[in-house]
């Protein structure tokens, strides 16, 4: 209790230095509100349903210094309005993220079409709690790809929000790769709002970080819609991934996949929980989901949850989970070519994996991500 | 002698499938083994391999004079025994090329040989592949991947000629091949054959052997082997059915 309180003052006073230079009054407002909420509320608990595997205290009991700007001047109006509309309340994190905001927001004008993705790459140093906020903009036909990196290489608490509005006919992939030190702590929350007609594909690779978590709410809020949110955790040692997933089918005849993967090796831990609901007048839904896990090691644990909530007859859903472990005929299949026993199940371990990371259209990105779970499960494949 | 089954007695899940089977397998030879459902042939093809469900109770088998049970199923294979599967396993973003290189490779260190890299692998890939047919465009695929029932047949026989074994057994390799394939992998194996290896086909119908002749035919039934002859028992098989052997041992 005691570290907690000397945190919460730590965040406090570099809350108070931040908030003396934020020159943009509504802004101001909005950190204020978001800061009050997170000092009523502090961390989450595991007492929390949607906490409940996952214990934050040594992000709680860590000392962080904080690292903050304001950035009132560098943003609209209309860019608050848009940080208005951030959930901030849902949590601790989320309110602290929106208190300490380093915003940075990327408008893709109307029916322009992005050959190059835009990146962003942020890489907490040690000990130093970070808060990028970015918000992006998909203007009414427009396309872009997004590719979010995390690559922290020290001990340091990340904690972002990234916010992206597809409007209508807009089209956005968007990439987020987790691949921070094992000894990083990495919270983000990933909220995504579709317009009519539009197009959201998205590809959530979490490797890096002693404990991370990542929370993902997308939302249909025009007819048409089209999402794919898809992912992979891939962990070992004594890492711990938790992904909440919430797809919201508020109208009707929007179409939401999700496919995610997970593969834990030695004490590693990970937590799984999507939520699709489809609402009272969302008819014509179609929605499928599916979680399947690959445990490696005795001692890793999954917690799996897909919740389908329907509110409505005339809809098309399905979903399931499934904790395994590899196929006995598969790596018997194999070791009769002469693959030693341990090459053979990280190979078929690669091509669990496989599907997530080909699905990745960025060659450079993929080929990155390739190397790095080969590298992971030691193995080289030369072409 | 390459290979000699000395009166094994083997099963799975505690139930005895083979119950005292003989069988003696020089260089330079084809073997077939037929039975009809049931009688032990898909048991002899695991023990042999090594497959982890199979529990030998008791005999012996050598391969090369060496005992080959106290072997891992990747030893087996690294010394020269091969499996050709009848439902192959695909093996998602791992390419073939890539696979065959792996394997090759392995089997290749193993005996203090020179590795190839993927470009010298690459040619030697391609002469291999002529022998089953098989277009190029395959080895960029995951190994077997989408392929027809008859590509991952010739996938099988293309391993076997990437690896050259000693010993191939080809379990069932003639089920489910429309007549076209079954000419391509036949004759895929046919020219494989040499005096320096030995083959095993175990198929429960004689059209394979219409076009692979076998030098040995044994007929294997409830476990162990009843009948055995030349190329022409498989004919006489086919004419008079299994109960005609059956009735035979009784």
């Amino acid at each position: 209790m005691t570290a907690e309180l000397a945190k919460e003052t730590n965040f406090g006073a570099a809350f108070r230095s931040l908030i003396a230079g934020e020159q943009n009054a509504e802004l101001r407002e909005l950190r204020e509100k978001a800061f009050a909420s997170f000092e009523a509320n502090g961390f989450p608990t595991v007492r929390n349903e949607d906490w409940k595997y996952t214990n934050v205290a040594p992000v709680v009991g860590g000392q962080w210094s904080v690292s903050a700007t304001d950035n009132g001047q560098r943003i609209t109006d209309s860019e608050v309005g848009f940080l208005s509309r951030f959930v901030s309340e849902s949590n601790g994190f989320a309110a602290l993220n929106l208190a300490f905001a380093d915003v940075k927001v990327v408008r893709i004008a109307k029916e322009t079409s992005l050959d190059e993705p835009i990146e962003f790459t942020f890489s907490g140093k040690d000990s130093e709690a970070t808060f990028p906020h970015v918000i992006v903009i998909a203007e009414a036909g427009s396309k872009a790809t997004i590719v979010e990196t995390y690559a922290s290489t020290a001990k340091s608490f990340t904690n972002a929000a990234v916010q992206v509005i597809v409007e209508d006919n807009a089209s956005v992939t968007h990439y987020r790769v987790q691949k921070d030190s094992p000894e990083a702590f990495n919270y983000g929350i990933t909220e995504v709002t579709l317009g009519r007609g539009s197009s959201y594909d998205s590809t959530n690779i979490n490797l890096g970080g002693g404990l991370s978590r990542h929370d993902i709410e997308v939302k249909f809020t025009a007819e048409g819609g089209e999402a794919w949110v898809d992912g992979l955790y891939m962990l070992n040692g004594s890492q711990h991934h938790d992904t909440h997933s919430i797809i919201d089918h508020t109208v009707p005849n929007c179409i939401s996949h999700q496919t995610y993967k997970g593969v834990l090796n030695d004490k590693s831990r990970a937590v799984f929980n999507g939520k699709v609901f489809v609402r009272e007048n969302a008819h014509g839904t179609d929605a499928q989901q599916s979680n399947k896990n690959l445990l490696l090691s005795n001692d890793a644990r999954v917690d799996t949850k897909p919740q389908l909530e329907i509110f409505n007859d005339d809809v098309k859903c399905s979903h399931g989970a499934t904790v395994g472990q590899l196929e006995e005929e598969e790596l018997f299949y194999l070791l009769t070519r002469g693959l030693p026993e341990l090459l053979a199940r990280n190979l078929l371990t690669y091509g669990f994996v496989e599907q997530i990371v080909n699905k990745i259209g960025i060659e450079a990105i993929k080929s990155e991500l390739d190397a790095a779970v080969l590298n992971r499960l030691n193995v080289k494949l030369e072409v | 002698m390459l290979l000699e089954v000395k009166d094994l007695h083997a099963g799975i899940e505690g139930k005895e499938i083979l119950k005292g089977l003989n069988l003696q397998v020089n260089k330079g030879e084809v073997h077939a083994i037929m039975g009809p459902n049931g009688s032990g042939k898909s048991t002899l093809s695991k023990v042999l391999a090594g497959h982890p469900s199979y529990e030998v109770i008791s005999g012996e088998v050598l391969f090369e004079g060496k005992d080959l049970l106290e072997l891992e199923p990747d030893e087996r294979a690294r010394e020269g025994v091969f499996m050709a599967f009848q439902y192959p396993v695909e093996v998602p973003g791992v390419s073939n090329s890539q696979f065959l290189r792996l394997a090759y490779n392995e089997k290749m260190k193993h005996h203090a040989q020179e590795e190839l890299d993927p470009l010298e692998f690459n040619d030697y890939l391609k002469e291999k592949a002529k022998i089953v047919e098989m277009d190029p465009q395959f080895f960029k695929r995951s190994v077997n991947e989408g392929f027809s029932g008859g590509e991952k047949k010739r996938n099988e026989i293309l391993q076997m000629a990437v690896l050259e074994p000693k010993l191939a057994i080809l379990d069932e390799t003639d089920s489910g091949l429309d007549i076209d394939a079954l000419r391509i992998v036949a004759e895929g194996v046919n020219k494989l054959r040499s005096s320096e290896n030995a083959i095993i086909l175990v198929t429960h119908y004689q059209r394979l052997l219409n076009y692979i002749t076998p030098d040995f035919v044994h007929v294997l039934a409830n476990g162990k082997i009843v009948k055995e002859g030349g190329k022409e028992l498989a004919v006489e098989l086919e004419e008079k059915g299994y109960d005609w052997v059956k009735a035979a041992t009784k």
